[in-house]
């Protein structure tokens, strides 16, 4: 009956989530894939430094610390099963990112600013 | 009876000895790990202990350049480190290490077990590594100032060893039926080799006001807590311990590790990269 059930975000269990289809494809043996992403000490945001194998989250963390950030690399670590990232679809390139290309009037560069703000 | 200045040396040798000898353990690891992610993260364990070990065996070898030569050769029983000595020439850390043969080390028995599987080393890493976390955590107040030194630093490392082995035991502990098995087998193998590490040996009971000792219950806390959520038993709580190696009694096994560690250095002297 696990069809009509709705699931929100987080409450997936890992049987019933993407993970299984994955699970069932790969060699009984095979941990699953992990996405790092780590901050660096001087960085805002974390960026994508690679991927890893790894049992699970816990696992996976230590596995990055000791992978990625042996060289002093960073000072926060984000994973995310790669089951769990989805990406646009480089055949859609075309339609998705170049229409945006020759619309300048969506910039805000039209407006001129006082001299009091200017130095803003 | 030795001269306070050679005790002091004594247990210097101790802690850096077990350090160099654990961290060329692991390091036989490097390209046969079961997984890429485990064999990275073992060979920067090791290399966490060879860095523990470096500035120990520096403070080792001042601490031999200024003894004098009578106390020097009651020191050392080791044919290459005498015929420095005896022509006067000042020794470095590299020859603490590389020139000693295995009666002048100091390490204990645990850390020259063989690697044997993934589980062996597990048990080896997790019961050295917890009486580091606890004696460390005391080193970083002694008034000796390299020993401070090297501990305040590697609290952190062996913290970080502490989770690895610690977690690897409960992942195998409470795994699969092949992992117990395993795991149990090579803790019931190893057990008797880590109250060795809670045995102050002569020189470390004179100085005891500066090497702390860790407290054999503490220790056997800490052990408790990981086998209980890796689903392991520990069958005889009080069985004998095997011990010597603080004094120089080791087993085979360090004959093996040092004909290999430091057979550059005896064949090509004072060879350099």
């Amino acid at each position: 009956m696990n069809f009509i059930k709705k699931y929100y975000y987080g409450d997936i269990p890992e049987e019933k989530g993407a993970a299984q289809k994955q699970a069932q494809s790969n060699h009984e043996n095979e941990w699953p894939l992990w996405e790092v992403f780590i901050r660096s000490k001087a960085g805002l945001d974390h960026k994508h430094a690679g991927s890893l194998h790894a049992a699970d989250a816990q696992m996976a963390l230590e596995n990055a610390r000791d992978v990625y950030t042996r060289r002093n690399e960073g000072i926060s670590i984000w994973v995310v099963e790669s089951v769990h990232i989805h990406s646009s679809n480089p055949d859609e390139a075309d339609s998705f990112f170049d229409p945006a290309n020759d619309k300048v009037y969506r910039h805000p560069t039209f407006y001129e600013l006082p001299e009091e703000l200017k130095h803003m | 009876m030795n001269s306070k200045a050679t005790d002091l040396l004594f247990c210097t040798l101790e802690i850096a000895d077990n350090a160099l000898i654990m961290g060329h353990r692991l390091s036989e690891w490097c390209g046969h790990g079961p997984i890429l992610e485990q064999d990275i993260a073992l060979t920067n364990i090791a290399l966490d202990h060879l860095g523990q070990a470096r500035p120990l065996y520096q403070k080792a070898a001042e601490l031999v350049n200024q003894m004098s030569k009578e106390e020097k050769e009651a020191a050392f029983k080791s044919p290459m480190l005498s015929r420095l000595f005896e022509k006067s020439k000042h020794i470095t850390e590299d020859d603490l290490a590389f020139l000693r043969d295995s009666w002048d080390f100091r390490n204990v028995l645990l850390v020259e077990q063989d690697n044997g599987d993934w589980a062996q080393t597990v048990v080896r890493s997790f019961l050295f590594d917890t009486y580091n976390k606890l004696f460390f955590a005391q080193l970083i107040h002694t008034s000796e100032p390299t020993w401070r030194g090297v501990a305040e630093k590697a609290l952190k490392e062996v913290t970080y060893h502490s989770r690895w082995s610690s977690e690897w035991m409960i992942r195998l502990g409470d795994g699969t039926e092949e992992s117990h098995e395993r795991i149990q087998n090579a803790f019931q193998n190893l057990w008797p080799y880590s109250g060795e590490l809670l045995m102050a040996s002569p020189s470390q009971k004179i100085h005891s006001d500066i090497y702390p000792s860790v407290d054999a219950k503490a220790y056997r806390q800490e052990i408790n807590r990981i086998l209980e959520t890796a689903t392991l038993t520990l069958s005889e709580e009080d069985s004998w311990m095997q011990a010597g190696g603080k004094i120089g009694n080791h087993s085979e096994h360090l004959g093996y590790i040092l004909a290999e560690m430091q057979y550059m250095q005896r064949a090509y002297p004072e060879m350099e990269w």
